[in-house]
């Protein structure tokens, strides 16, 4: 190899590297925040690129970490499970929306029990992780699943230890039905868990459930499915049994009035009507109504208007539920507070 | 692990020093205060961040259990505990194990299997700890539920006294496993300075020992550790340090349970599972200046060891005289 061409070679792989990078980096959107909508959002950026040319540079860093990184501006949007109260919104110059939903599930590991044979609901669930119930064939869990053999053993109660979204809505239900759990414990992304073991992400759970006997956790409704856990159905608010389906989800979300509060900040955990899965939680995006980059603020809406138009039939094979077109309406007219550095709406509809 | 650096050679026959030695000189000493520099400004800003936490608790942020993210109360006790005890258990295991390994390489080994097994060693340490990580939860913490754990709390679980500790229910993991673990990662490092210390035991002191019809075990115990006892005991504390310190391994396989437990088969967490874990998604200010807290914590009590560690290797060579 002569040195003529070696130096050509190398001149040219720097050329294309360069390239590659300075093109990636004028056209990149950039979010950070929640790891639940993760992989829908992953996505609809690999889809949305294709289609485009403009790519997605989506941290995954948990919803806390994303409400600081679009309060501090590093990021253009900022994604967070927990929604934030209409005080917030404003003392930060936030608009927040929905983008999914999906459902919380809690998961078991006991010998000879099958996908949605035991049933449980928000009481037990809550004495479980306080510790009161301590044993799997105890009169409260006996009582609901009369038909079920339950071993004379320990629950073993596998939690979150990372501050997540999940957590949130998870114990934010549990308050709701048990009023010793929301005068002890309470509602956090991260909270003094009496009892149990902790593990980090939905996939540490998933993990810590699997690998322990007689355990019980709660995941994501996507980790359930993919790690072929064995999930319970659940007693609602009405008083029926059902089961984690898409169709239990979506049930949730359709009786959810998403008007009541600022930024869509309803949270679907408990809503009545006879279908509805009582742990089902929206995801939401987080803008500034005063950006400082206009651009690419409008470069994010955009993305996400095509991801409501395009995205429901990639966000459903991923077992999430695309939001009802109605909210999506709502949606877009909350849009245009979202204004630029010469105060004009970012958003016009025509985009 | 002591080197004296206040050593100076004679100007040789008091010629003016070039000033390209000048110039190293500096740069040396320039090298060398980074190190300080940056010891200190780590110092500094985990004070400052801690601050705000330290300020509101006081003391007490020392001494509370609580670890509760809701109600903003925090107290590094648990997460000190976790830390401490998972650290004794690997050394208690470590130590014996990794000197017994250093003894028999040096020792009794066919020389054949000596550089395999040597090799074998030094590439333990080189496994990175998430492997380790993954490897408790997923192999090494079923087992202990199922085999190990039960085993325990039938037998020394029932045991007046001593039985609280070895109490159920079997979770698999908890500060035992976690102990267990971090025994195995700072094992090759015990064991591999272990034997190049004992390398360094002149060849005429043990024949001489064994002329005298010494045993193998008199000879180890009576000539040869205590020769090199200082080294061992850096060695140790470096050990030690890794262990104190260690992160992803510990986090998988603890549990992640600000409480302290009695039972070492119940879950715990050491300070660095617990910022690991929270780091990302402490929402409030206090909370993170909790966490950095913790880290402030850590680092102090890693300093003290490291000390302690120079102070005992002091006290050794002040009475071998050296």
């Amino acid at each position: 190899m002569s040195y003529h061409f070696r130096k050509t070679a190398l001149g040219a792989v720097l050329a294309a590297v360069l390239g590659f990078a300075s093109a990636a980096q004028a056209a990149d959107l950039s979010g950070a925040g929640a790891t639940f909508p993760y992989p829908v959002y992953s996505q609809w950026a690999k889809a949305y690129k294709e289609k485009t040319g403009t790519g997605l540079n989506y941290q995954a860093i948990g919803s806390g970490g994303g409400i600081k990184q679009i309060e501090a501006r590093t990021v253009t949007f900022g994604a967070s499970d927990k929604p934030l109260g209409g005080d917030e919104l404003t003392k930060n110059t936030l608009v927040q929306f929905p983008t999914v939903m999906g459902g919380i599930v809690p998961v078991v590991n006991i010998k000879g029990i099958k996908p949605g044979e035991l049933v449980i609901d928000g009481t037990t669930l809550a004495e479980i992780y306080m510790g009161k119930i301590t044993k799997w064939n105890d009169a409260a869990i006996k009582k609901l699943n009369p038909k079920v053999k339950l071993p004379d053993a320990a629950i073993a109660v596998v939690h979150r230890s990372d501050g997540s979204g999940t957590t949130f809505n998870f114990t934010y239900y549990l308050a709701a039905v048990d009023a010793d759990w929301k005068s002890n414990i309470g509602v956090n992304t991260s909270v003094q868990w009496p009892v149990g073991v902790g593990a980090k992400g939905n996939q540490g759970v998933a993990a810590n459930v699997g690998q322990t006997q007689n355990s019980i956790g709660y995941v994501e409704y996507a980790y359930a499915l993919q790690n072929k856990m064995t999930y319970t159905d659940m007693v609602n608010k009405a008083g029926k049994r059902v089961a984690p389906k898409a169709a239990a989800f979506a049930a949730a979300a359709k009786n959810a009035d998403w008007k009541s509060q600022p930024g869509f900040g309803v949270i679907l955990a408990d809503q009545p009507g006879d279908k509805s899965w009582p742990m089902t939680a929206a995801t939401f995006i987080l803008m500034h109504s005063d950006a400082k980059d206009g651009k690419a603020s409008a470069q994010v809406l955009k993305f996400f208007n095509w991801a409501y138009a395009h995205g429901d039939k990639m966000a459903a094979k991923l077992d999430y539920i695309p939001m009802p077109s109605s909210v999506v309406k709502d949606v877009k007219k909350e849009w245009s507070e979202i204004k630029g550095e010469d105060g004009k709406s970012v958003w016009k509809a025509s985009m | 692990m002591s080197i004296a650096v206040h050593q100076t050679f004679p100007n040789p026959a008091g010629r003016k020093p070039a000033s390209g030695e000048t110039i190293f000189r500096g740069l040396t000493l320039a090298a060398a205060l980074i190190v300080l520099a940056t010891l200190l400004g780590v110092f500094v800003s985990l004070f400052l961040g801690a601050w705000p936490a330290l300020h509101r608790y006081g003391l007490g942020f020392f001494v509370i259990q609580a670890w509760n993210p809701v109600t903003e109360k925090f107290g590094a006790l648990a997460p000190l505990y976790g830390t401490i005890v998972t650290s004794i258990i690997a050394m208690i295991i470590a130590v014996p194990v990794g000197l017994g390994i250093a003894i028999f390489l040096t020792e009794t080994c066919p020389r054949p299997l000596r550089r395999p097994i040597g090799i074998a060693i030094e590439l333990l340490a080189g496994v990175p700890s998430i492997i380790y990580g993954i490897w408790g939860l997923f192999v090494f913490a079923p087992f202990m539920q199922t085999t190990v754990q039960p085993f325990l709390i039938d037998t020394l679980g029932t045991v007046p006294g001593i039985g609280d500790f070895f109490a159920g229910p079997p979770y698999g993991i908890g500060m035992l496993t976690a102990g267990l673990i971090l025994a195995i990662m700072v094992l090759p490092f015990i064991a591999s300075i272990a034997r190049e210390v004992f390398l360094t035991v002149p060849d005429m002191l043990r024949e001489a020992a064994y002329g005298m019809g010494m045993t193998r075990w008199e000879v180890n115990r009576s000539i040869v550790i205590p020769h090199v006892r200082s080294a061992l005991v850096g060695g140790t504390m470096l050990a030690l340090g890794r262990a104190l310190g260690e992160t992803m391994a510990v986090t998988f396989v603890i549990g992640n349970a600000p409480r302290i437990a009695t039972s070492i088969l119940q879950p715990g967490t050491t300070i660095s599972a617990a910022i690991a874990n929270e780091f990302t998604e402490a929402t409030t200010n206090l909370y993170t200046s909790s966490l950095i807290a913790l880290g402030l914590v850590l680092f102090v009590i890693t300093f003290l060891v490291l000390a302690a560690a120079q102070l005992m290797l002091q006290r050794i060579k002040r009475r071998a005289g050296e």
